[in-house]
């Protein structure tokens, strides 16, 4: 009988809970929504493209995450990333950098310069951009807790050397939202916390308008244990809460919402990942179009950086992991990223060394340059799998959407623990998934190789650079008008108890070669530190 | 009784997601965990050990700061009177660094990716 063929199907599921079916045709498309919200590229609603012509005008920009040691020791590797093709460049600070401590703070010892760049003043970043052309090469900043800090940083060496701030290009991640979910550099409560990611799109609206003030980050919730829908649904609503508090102040949307930018995971099923970000850039548009009521198309596109994959990388058989990413570069073309970068295959077990940074740079090289498929704007478009997925796609995440509504919206969900709870429970059960082996990974749950013990070159960490940074920063603090700072961080304080916008007055401390943990410190005064809600 | 279990986040690194990942995959398989959140000195690893009187002191790292902070928490924890708990250390632990944290006196390393099953077996059969 028929129905007995039928069980032999081998079932499959999208990672979003909808079933895959074996064939699809113009009915499936038809019965999730209809073909009217494909569009064209580069038009409302953006399905296929921010641009009419994509990457046959506009090549994505190729932005490696790097950074380590001292500004001297990340100045050369920036060099070198530049000189083997990279396009733009994605700044990697320390721990202490990130969370506002000085070299020289006893919480720092040994984490000085290990897993991105130490910077304590203006001089660290002045020496990290010494010789690159900032007009030539964007400059991507990721930093979250301090990033009113190393912003101000870079406006003022950029200022110094000459660029005009109005027409500086560049982005810092600045979500400090999903700090609380994953990747954990939270500094302030969340309220404050909020309030800065607001002063600097507030300030970056009215003296940097090409600047990208904030670019937020689906992807480190993703990586944190989250579903693909899920990880746009919270990066929306996340992005929703920033919009919402500065529109508060009295910005128009059309001032500041073409300015936003968006990071995503590219890890996962190949055709959902693609279906995620068309999808996406479709319900972004119609939310800012018609909840928000932008007038202005380029406020309603979702400009992102689409890559990492972290989560889906192996530390067993990590040579694997070079043919994953080469997977993940492709499915990241032909979602229409505006940015990409891969993780490394040495990433589960090192910052990437030479060799590993260099064929990462190159598989992005490969699938531009070789393979034509950026000759043709959105290739999968017009199929009946992808879109009929993209249609479910979008209904998914604003179930998603919905559900923290429930929850009493993002910034509670978040301040009271509860979206890490669930996102920590998802992840508990994809790691029960791969152990149990119902979700397949090759190299870890099949095909293993049990007595193999992999060998990976560490990248090296000098401990003596660490102390190089603290000398330096003894002779700045003996070296500089110690007044003037001390008027300086004395502005910070007011602005912050006035809830000023604390942007002019961190602009000026960081000039007068104030510290980083010196206006974290001032600042943390004023807003107090954040208590994390531990539960599960 | 149940095992009492510390799980900590040692240093500053922010991955947490395989410290609860293994604090979960211990609640269900009966032990009493108590996961201190993130970016926690020794000496408040230490105080929570203490405050909680855990069976076994487990903390995860990352950043590849190991060592030195492996170090600075042996150290506290021995002049805390922890040091005939059971240690345990995991995350991003290279192999040729593993002898030198067992020297330190954690008993078990393991590394990103180890089996839970062999976590819980390994304290039950270590804790005295």
């Amino acid at each position: 009988m028929s129905s007995g063929k039928q069980e032999e199907i081998r079932p499959a599921f999208l990672e979003c809970g909808i079933p895959v079916k074996p064939v699809y045709g113009p009915e499936d498309v038809k019965a999730s929504g209809g073909f009217e919200g494909i569009g064209k590229p580069g038009e409302y609603p953006f399905t296929r493209g921010i641009h009419p012509l994509m990457y046959r005008k506009r090549p994505f920009t190729m932005r490696q995450y790097s950074g380590f040691g001292t500004a001297a020791d990340t100045n050369r590797r920036f060099k070198w990333l530049i000189e083997n093709g990279q396009t733009g460049l994605n700044v990697a600070f320390d721990l202490p950098t990130q969370i506002g401590l000085d070299s020289d703070d006893p919480m720092a010892e040994g984490e000085v310069g290990r897993v991105g760049m130490a910077v304590d003043s203006l001089l660290d970043m002045e020496e990290a951009f010494e010789g690159i052309d900032l007009d030539r090469i964007t400059v991507s900043l990721t930093i979250n807790g301090a990033a009113v800090v190393l912003m101000a940083m870079y406006f003022a060496m950029a200022r110094k050397r000459g660029y005009d701030l109005s027409s500086l290009r560049g982005t810092a991640q600045n979500d400090i939202l999903k700090e609380f979910v994953g990747r954990g550099t939270w500094v302030f409560p969340v309220e404050p916390s909020i309030k800065l990611v607001g002063d600097t799109i507030e300030f970056c609206a009215e003296h940097l308008p090409k600047y990208s003030p904030v670019s937020v980050c689906g992807y480190h919730i993703r990586e944190s244990g989250a579903r693909p829908h899920e990880e746009m649904a919270y990066a929306f609503l996340i992005a929703r809460a920033y919009m919402d508090h500065v529109i508060g102040r009295g910005l128009d949307v059309d001032r500041f919402a073409s300015r936003l930018s968006f990071n995503f995971d590219i890890h996962g099923l190949f055709l959902e990942q693609i279906a995620k970000f068309r999808a996406g850039r479709r319900l972004w548009a119609r939310t800012v179009k018609e909840e928000y009521g932008a007038k202005n198309p380029r406020s309603m596109v979702l400009r992102m950086i689409a890559g990492g994959g972290g989560g889906g990388l192996t530390i067993e058989q990590p040579e694997l992991n070079i043919v994953r990413t080469a997977y993940y570069a492709l499915m990241s073309a032909l979602s229409g990223t505006q940015t990409m970068a891969l993780c490394s295959y040495d990433e589960a077990y090192t910052i990437p060394t030479e060799r590993a940074a260099r064929i990462t740079l190159r598989t992005m090289q490969i699938v531009i340059e070789e393979t034509g498929i950026c000759d043709t704007v959105d290739p999968l478009g017009g199929s009946f799998a992808v879109e009929t997925m993209t249609n479910e796609m979008e209904g998914k995440i604003r179930e998603a959407m919905a559900e923290v509504d429930r929850w009493g919206g993002i910034v509670n969900a978040i301040a009271e623990g509860r979206l890490q709870a669930h996102v920590s429970r998802e992840a508990y059960e994809r790691e029960k998934g791969i152990r149990e082996g119902t979700i397949p990974k090759v190299g870890v749950n099949r095909y293993r190789i049990e007595e193999e013990e992999p060998k990976v070159e560490i990248h090296p960490y000098h401990p003596e650079e660490a102390d190089r940074a603290r000398a330096r920063l003894r002779e700045l603090r003996a070296g500089r008008d110690g007044a003037a700072v001390e008027k300086a961080l004395g502005a910070v304080r007011e602005a912050a108890a006035a809830g000023k916008n604390v942007m002019p007055a961190v602009m000026e401390a960081v000039v007068r070669y104030a510290t980083v943990g010196e206006i974290m410190g001032a600042l943390r005064e004023e807003y107090g530190a954040y208590r994390e809600p531990v539960r599960f | 009784m149940a095992i009492r279990v510390l799980i900590g986040k040692l240093g500053l690194d922010g991955h947490d997601v395989g410290a609860k990942v293994v604090s979960r995959a211990l609640m269900e398989r009966g032990f009493e965990v108590i996961y201190t959140g993130l970016r926690k000195s020794p000496e408040e690893i230490a105080r929570i050990a203490l405050q909680e009187d855990v069976d076994a002191v487990g903390v995860s790292i990352l950043s590849g700061a190991h060592l030195p902070l492996l170090e600075r928490l042996a150290a506290v924890l021995r002049e805390q009177g922890l040091g005939d708990k059971l240690w345990l250390a995991g995350g991003v632990i290279p192999r040729e660094d593993r002898e030198r944290v067992r020297e330190l006196g954690f008993a078990g390393v393991f590394p990103t990716g180890s089996d839970f099953d062999a976590i819980a077996a390994f304290i039950r059969e270590n804790v005295r």
